[in-house]
């Protein structure tokens, strides 16, 4: 049995962040993958509470919930650092992760899957939350500076995500001309080597988000 | 820089800052309290907290640190000559994070569910889900603290802070809508943990008493009639 395992599902934002912080570390570990809406009986052993992905299993022991399995890795392999040394900086990086996840990838999601008022506020919201996170990036290549960190791991999923939505809903997410520096973060993280091998395969990605657009 | 640079905006009884001020006494670390009104946010805040203009924001010298488990977290990190919040082992603190995430996101959510449904058999249900849920928070008390007093070990840790900071508010609770959800049948271990938690010196002058809780209680409920706005008003503190 491989020291390092994770559960994932081909889709899940959630995992392939997880998936990017392993290999950035250089970290060797082998691939379980659920097919959802099954579940298998080790997921849910080992991620009983929530009996979602990922879920990370090193040495027989799991952790789950993605962000706290980041800073798992990062206090368990320490090269190839993703957060900064400095407290300060460590909780900025933490403060838009939470950000990221309970608002932006909500708002997101929101504005393109629900229909009428509701997707109308949730297109205010998910352009207002967009600027805050523009501004963040202002004068960087990457949140975590000259090379990508925590942050860029977390938020990594619009590099993924967005143009899929977009083609799926037929709506604008981020277009180039408002959000130029948040575009220009989505090529560059889309070009890291680790990233770009492993982008999830579109054709499927296109189909499932077809599937949920319909729903 | 020196602790005298450390200042806390934050809401009377609000539980979230009622964390970074046990943080702030277990690390024994001075600060100034600011008081926020939320009607009519200060300056300071707004700078502080741009993006979500919430209490409890920490300002130590120049920097502001919002949300209060990454405060807590700051805290931790920053001021290490003190006892450690966050266990030292990288496998207990993945699971403590954890159950502050669960505590947070699954389980308080429930509470505040359950005090604004009306319908008597949905009512029942929610109820059930955070007794369950108390049950599972035992299982966890029992594994980390190895037999000592609390989830920290012999001292407050990060998901005692976390769990003791709702304890007024679930008690406020139980007394407003005559339930018990903190039971000594089922959840003996949870119990004895209450009592130590708001009787250490850390927390017993910070966490609000009962009586004041059920004041605040009262008034969220006459100003907010659904879900959304009660939401809203309580949202005001995280």
């Amino acid at each position: 049995m491989a020291e390092v395992r994770l559960f994932r599902t081909f889709s899940s934002p959630f995992a392939l962040r997880i998936v990017w912080a392993l290999k950035l570390k250089s970290i060797e570990f082998d691939t379980v993958l659920e097919d959802f809406p099954h579940k298998s009986a080790e997921l849910l052993k080992y991620n009983p509470v929530h009996k979602k992905v990922p879920v990370l299993v090193h040495n027989e022991k799991p952790i789950s919930e993605s962000l706290v399995i980041l800073e798992y890795i990062e206090e368990t392999w320490k090269e190839t650092p993703l957060l900064p040394d400095d407290p300060a900086e460590r909780a900025t990086a933490r403060f838009w992760a939470k950000f990221g996840d309970e608002k932006l990838l909500s708002s997101i999601f929101r504005s393109v899957l629900r229909k009428g008022i509701e997707q109308e506020e949730a297109k205010l919201e998910a352009r207002r939350n967009l600027e805050y996170v523009e501004e963040q990036l202002q004068g960087k290549r990457f949140f975590g500076g000259e090379t990508i960190g925590f942050l860029d791991l977390v938020l990594g999923w619009m590099a993924n995500l967005i143009s899929i939505l977009e083609e799926t809903s037929g709506q604008d997410i981020i277009k180039e001309e408002q959000f130029p520096v948040l575009s220009k973060w989505m090529k560059d993280f889309s070009e890291v080597p680790v990233i770009k091998e492993s982008m999830p395969p579109r054709d499927k990605l296109i189909s499932k988000f077809q599937a949920m657009q319909q729903a | 820089m020196s602790t005298s640079d450390v200042k806390l905006l934050g809401r009377c009884a609000s539980p979230y800052v009622n964390r970074v001020q046990i943080a702030l006494n277990v690390k024994s670390i001075k600060y100034e309290y600011l008081e926020e009104n939320l009607s009519s946010k200060s300056s300071l805040l707004l700078n502080a907290n741009p993006v979500k203009k919430k209490v409890p924001v920490l300002i130590h010298g120049n920097r502001s640190v919002s949300e209060s488990l990454v405060i807590v977290q700051y805290i931790d990190e920053v001021w290490t000559s003190g006892p450690c919040i966050l266990p030292s082992d990288s496998l207990d603190r993945a699971e403590a994070r954890f159950w502050a995430a669960y505590i947070d996101d699954k389980w308080f959510p429930l509470a505040t569910e359950f005090k604004l449904t009306r319908q008597e058999e949905k009512k029942l249900v929610v109820k059930q889900k955070i007794i369950e849920g108390l049950m599972l928070l035992e299982e966890v008390f029992v594994k980390c603290s190895k037999g000592k007093a609390y989830f920290g070990g012999d001292s407050i840790g990060y998901l005692d802070i976390v769990l003791g900071s709702f304890l007024s508010w679930l008690t406020a609770i139980e007394l407003t809508s005559d339930v018990c959800f903190l039971d000594m049948t089922k959840t003996p271990v949870l119990v004895g943990w209450s009592d130590r938690f708001r009787s250490n010196d850390a927390v017993k002058n910070i966490v609000p008493g009962t009586e004041k809780v059920i004041e605040l209680l009262n008034v969220y409920l006459k100003l907010s009639s659904t879900l959304k706005a009660y939401a809203y008003v309580f949202n005001q503190t995280i």
